[in-house]
């Protein structure tokens, strides 16, 4: 097999690999910067629950509404958002931490969600939208990754700004009057919105992957975080491509083979990365000694 | 002189539970006053009522027309990220925020200016370091930095020469003289006796209830510190049982 039709034919030959390649490039540009943030807040399981609401909320939008694609994107987005306004009143209101109460949201929904995916666990449509079928994007499909991607950059563009301060320094942001509640708000709702799109392509349980894998990759290689933000959506894209060659050539699952593969390049960072890695401690340890 | 803050019988504490009881008195505006009690006397929890993250549970705090965003606030180091992947010119733009907020741009002089605070606390060479590489101490004068931009009328100190090497508490306490030097109110929670002694025209002892307030001469003699350390040896006597009220 030669060079071309290890890495390119798939893709000059299907369209459905074409579309697989887009919605995988759309979705790190969303889930690159916004898995970052997620990343630095500390709040990565917190993202994996969200992901679990997001799956009871498709999973009851399939048992209203049979499979479509409107009601099982917006069942997602809606239960999503309510576990974490949820989680954010109960963290309020009372002692209790957030990630307490978001993982108990967390347990309460995924049990939901699995009760209801094994009473229709034989339909092979719902299967397929819950634990991705990235080789079956279609228009509709395509059409909302994109825009969630798209909304995602123009949101972080907008707020920024806001969206750091309150990440790094809250205190500050609330003693100087700054919108902190109104910039939580918004950050968790792009978590979920990218969230949903992720779960089109990859399924509910691997669209967190996307998210923070990349992320948690580029914290080895950079310390700004609009580069940890550019290099987290390389990562992403590339993982996608790999990913997807795997699972052409080897006849994988396609979204398990894309999370691996970032999966592995996060193994690799972990130990080779420039900053904080294992190599670059040992190298640290060594000049100390010299 | 008109008071900054004025306070009469105020109790602050959290979930009902009063960690300072009954305090009343007031801070006159452009006054430099330590606060100083032993642990857990209820200073910093004072200084969260002061800015309104607290509301009193009893009596009244009168802030005086002033706004939460005119008043600085250093809190003690344990609430910020250090780790944080934000340059040191970032961190000391935010100072700006009041002007640029969320959505403005940083203008040349805004930059100019955060340069000079940068040089004003020593870390000249510093602008484009990563935040996670500073000492202790270079943190400590970063946030001083930053404070300065915020060019509020009333500033609030939490311990900010603790754990830090003593140039830099020297350089920073300076700092602090030259804002009470321009007319500002400022108002620290300190523990280095001496230092209030030399530095600080006014202070406030408190051990969960007002010890004594005035000027530091008087202030701080033999008889309100004993009286501070016996009332802290009390409560931790106490410290297993519930609350009195």
């Amino acid at each position: 097999m030669d060079l071309y039709a290890a890495l390119l034919q798939p893709f000059v030959e299907f369209g459905f690999m074409r579309r697989a390649l887009v919605a995988c490039l759309a979705l790190s540009l969303g889930s690159g910067p916004v898995g970052v943030l997620l990343v630095l807040r500390r709040m990565s399981l917190v993202g994996d629950a969200l992901s679990h609401a997001v799956l009871s909320g498709a999973a009851t939008a399939f048992m209203i509404a049979g499979l479509s694609f409107v009601a099982m994107s917006l069942g997602g987005f809606i239960a999503g958002l309510v576990v974490a306004m949820l989680s954010g009143a109960v963290a309020r209101m009372t002692p209790q931490r957030e990630d307490a109460s978001f993982a108990a949201f967390c347990v309460i929904s995924l049990a939901l969600g699995v009760l209801i995916v094994s009473t229709h666990g034989s339909n092979i449509d719902l299967m397929h939208v819950l634990f991705g079928t990235i080789l079956a994007v279609d228009d509709a499909s395509l059409l909302l990754i994109v825009s969630v991607a798209t909304l995602t950059l123009i949101m972080l563009a907008v707020f920024g700004r806001g969206l750091i301060v309150e990440c790094f320094d809250p205190g500050f942001l609330r003693a100087s009057g700054g919108p902190g509640a109104i910039l939580h708000f918004v950050f968790l709702t792009l978590v979920v919105l990218n969230l949903v799109a992720g779960f089109h392509a990859l399924g509910t349980l691997m669209a967190i992957g996307l998210m923070i894998l990349p992320a948690a990759v580029s914290r080895f290689w950079a310390h700004e975080v609009a580069m940890l933000a550019a290099l987290s959506s390389l990562i992403a894209f590339a993982s996608g491509y790999v990913g997807l060659l795997f699972s052409y050539h080897a006849n994988l699952a396609s979204g398990p083979a894309i999370i691996l593969v970032a999966g592995g390049v996060y193994i690799a960072s972990f130990a080779f990365g420039s900053h904080g890695s294992l190599r670059a401690q040992f190298l640290m340890r060594r000049r100390l000694e010299a | 002189m008109t008071a900054v803050f004025s306070l009469q019988d105020v109790t602050l504490g959290y979930d009902r539970h009063p960690a300072v009881h009954h305090l009343t008195g007031s801070f006159a505006s452009g006054s430099l006053t330590a606060v100083v009690g032993p642990n857990g006397s209820g200073k910093s929890t004072l200084l969260k009522g002061l800015i309104g993250r607290l509301a009193p549970l009893d009596g009244r705090l009168e802030r005086n027309g002033l706004h939460q965003r005119d008043i600085a606030y250093l809190p003690q180091q344990a609430e910020i990220d250090r780790s944080f992947p934000i340059s040191v010119m970032d961190m000391v733009l935010l100072g700006h925020w009041r002007t640029i907020g969320l959505f403005r741009r940083v203008t040349h002089d805004q930059r100019a200016q955060a340069g000079e605070a940068l040089h004003a606390v020593g870390l000249d060479d510093f602008d484009q370091h990563p935040v996670a590489s500073l000492s202790a101490g270079q943190f400590q004068r970063l946030l001083f930095a930053r404070m300065m931009l915020q060019n509020c009328p009333v500033i609030l100190l939490d311990e900010p020469f603790a754990a830090i090497d003593p140039r830099t508490s020297a350089d920073l306490l300076k700092v602090v003289l030259g804002w009470h030097g321009e007319g500002r109110t400022i108002v620290a929670v300190l523990h280095d006796l001496e230092q209030v002694q030399e530095s600080f025209p006014d202070t406030l002892v408190i051990a969960r209830e007002l010890i004594a307030w005035g000027a530091t001469r008087e202030v701080l003699c033999a008889e309100h510190l004993l009286r501070a350390r016996q009332m802290a040896s009390v409560w931790d006597d106490r410290a297993g049982l519930p609350p009195r009220r």
